[in-house]
């Protein structure tokens, strides 16, 4: 094993997607380091969320290649990429909504307990975590948005994962219902999960993340620490158009 | 009542789980309530045809919960069940009426034939989603229905006539008394609800109806999406053929029609749609309105072959899906709960 790939959780690797005649990704090569909280930003349509769903296992890269600590996982379905320690959240909530809260976050507790009486005492902790646990004998349905949101991070969570992946789970958040998402974020790295989120709107997620990743057109922009990156010419650029940069 | 809900905070953050433990356990008395009852009409009962409505409702309540399992659970709407059916009642009578063996051991044989049946289809047919999948069953089944038809070994479209045997129960065939079918047919619904109670609570019913709502999300959570469905299809399919067992002997003559049908298909689906489809009574509710609604019409309006019954399901159908999608079951609120959508 080099020397690298003990602090890095995550390796890219001249990682390409195509949809059809679209290039989504292009030749993507990156790392996500052992415990940090790193922003995957960029404007509408630079690819994020393609790259986001290829490490979460929606779908394989065209070509190149996706290392989980150390191990080649580009291939692998979802389901075994969650076995490995991989969570994710949706950008539009994906909760059960014939069930209750807490029976959704049992669906990720019975991934590290087979026995029903366990995963449910888990999925209790979990939500007490997310400070949902008043909400948990609710019908999932019945959730508002911001709550679906934290609920898909409590079954994430509830999955016991190495690498939380989270998708826009702060957008469209009120400043104290986001400020709520921070703190949570922040407890859920410190507990030793490394944090990957993706988001669009800087304001909320560059005082968040240790570093951020800027891609722009399917590229790799800028990555750096979020102060540094904002100050780049070419990130300007990617966001603003070029008449900005001067400003 | 600020009070009241605090207190109720504390105390429920503890023991969560008690709360769970007493629905279910609520649901198990329901059970045992239901079969008193029942063992009450025995005794009130005594008319044979009566009998004969209270069979078919307890058989057909049982046969909708094997349908349940894989349709109402786990989301993957059959209408070719008809098949597993077939398979139950043609593997016990070819036994039986050929070899002389007991109808006991064709019920458990075409119970496994019929769940590995199920698993290969499943093999195939779970590549497919939604609608694709219901029209792939309907058409595997009419498969099925044509190649019995034309089956010399399993008597073409004569079928197969159950030798005539002394009343007993070893070869489950009681030609005087009719009462030791309903016990059969009282055992076979607990036996399916019981099946379907444990697994519900279990992680397979977790993951069944994690998938119905959303097998994408599913998937990210780490549910083996593909072998809980395969699961769901096996364990319905063996259900089912048990059942297409118990009623070849019952009626101790099929023909390929009189098992294995379309008409079946949907017997199957109806009392589960109509009571709640994906509850643990639901499919028991169904057919208690369903099937002695079909039989009394039948009766009285002489309506053999003209399918006024199947007139009336559409008609409840129609009803139930207007007024109440979630089924009949929702009417009594918490009755269903657990796993009413």
């Amino acid at each position: 094993m080099t020397p690298t790939s003990s602090s890095n959780i995550v390796e890219i690797r001249g990682l390409t997607r195509r949809f059809g005649g679209l290039v989504a990704n292009r030749d993507v090569t990156m790392d996500i380091r052992h415990g940090e909280i790193l922003g995957l930003i960029g404007p509408n349509g630079a690819g994020k969320s393609t790259l986001f769903n290829q490490i979460a296992g929606a779908f394989p890269p065209s070509s190149g290649e996706i290392r989980f600590e150390g191990r080649e996982i580009s291939r692998l379905p979802g389901t075994q990429r969650c076995l490995l320690g991989i969570a994710r959240t949706f950008q539009v909530p994906r909760s059960f909504d014939s069930m209750t809260v807490v029976e959704n976050v049992m669906v990720g507790s019975f991934v590290r307990h087979s026995a029903a009486r366990a995963a449910r005492a888990a999925a209790w902790q979990t939500l007490d975590y997310v400070g949902m646990a008043d909400r948990g004998e609710s019908p999932a349905g019945e959730l508002t948005p911001p709550e679906k949101r934290r609920l898909e991070m409590a079954r994430a969570l509830a999955t016991q994962p190495r690498i939380l992946l989270l998708d826009e789970v702060l957008t469209g958040l009120t400043p104290s219902e986001a400020q709520q998402g921070v703190e949570l974020v922040r407890r859920v790295r410190d507990s030793g999960v490394t944090v990957v989120m993706v988001e669009h709107v800087m304001e909320i997620v560059m005082p968040l993340v240790d570093r951020a990743v800027v891609l722009h057109l399917g590229q790799v922009l800028a990555e750096g620490p979020p102060k540094d990156v904002v100050r780049q010419d070419s990130v300007i650029t990617a966001y603003l158009g070029e008449r900005h940069r001067a400003a | 009542m600020s009070d009241a809900t605090a207190t109720l905070a504390v105390t429920a953050a503890p023991t969560p789980s008690s709360k769970d433990d007493g629905a279910r356990r609520r649901q198990v008395l329901i059970l045992v309530a239901v079969c008193a009852v029942i063992a009450l009409l025995l005794f009130a009962v005594t008319d044979v045809y009566l009998q004969n409505v209270l069979i078919l409702t307890l058989m057909y309540a049982a046969l909708s919960q094997s349908w349940n399992i894989l349709g109402g659970y786990c989301g993957q709407i059959s209408l070719g069940h008809a098949l597993y059916f077939g398979v139950g009642a043609y593997t016990t009578s070819y036994l039986f009426a050929g070899y002389g063996i007991l109808p006991w051991f064709g019920l458990v044989l075409g119970g496994v034939l019929s769940a590995l049946l199920a698993l290969v289809l499943g093999y195939f047919c779970f590549r497919l989603k939604g609608h694709y999948f219901a029209i792939a069953t309907l058409v595997i089944a009419e498969i099925g229905l044509l190649l019995v038809h034309n089956s010399d070994t399993l008597g073409g479209a004569l079928g197969i006539q159950w030798p005539f045997a002394a009343d007993g129960w070893a070869t489950m065939q009681f030609a005087r008394n009719k009462l030791p079918y309903i016990y059969l047919a009282l055992a076979l619904f607990v036996v399916t609800w019981v099946a379907t109670y444990v697994i519900e609570g279990s992680r397979w019913g977790f993951w069944w109806r994690a998938i119905k709502d959303d097998s994408q999300a599913a998937e990210s959570l780490g549910v083996e999406v593909f072998r809980s469905k395969m699961a769901a299809a096996g364990v319905s399919a063996f259900f089912t053929a048990v059942g297409g067992a118990f009623y070849a002997a019952f009626v101790a003559y099929i023909d390929p029609d009189s098992v294995m049908s379309f008409r079946f298909s949907l017997l199957f689906c109806l009392p589960a749609v109509l009571g709640g489809i994906g509850t643990l009574w639901g499919p028991a509710v169904g057919a208690l309105i369903l099937i002695p609604v079909t039989e009394l019409t039948r009766s009285y309006l002489g309506g053999s072959g003209s399918g006024l019954d199947l007139i009336i399901y559409g008609g409840l159908i129609m009803i139930v899906a207007l007024a109440r999608p979630e089924g009949v079951l929702s009417l009594f609120g918490g009755a269903g709960k657990g796993s009413a959508r």
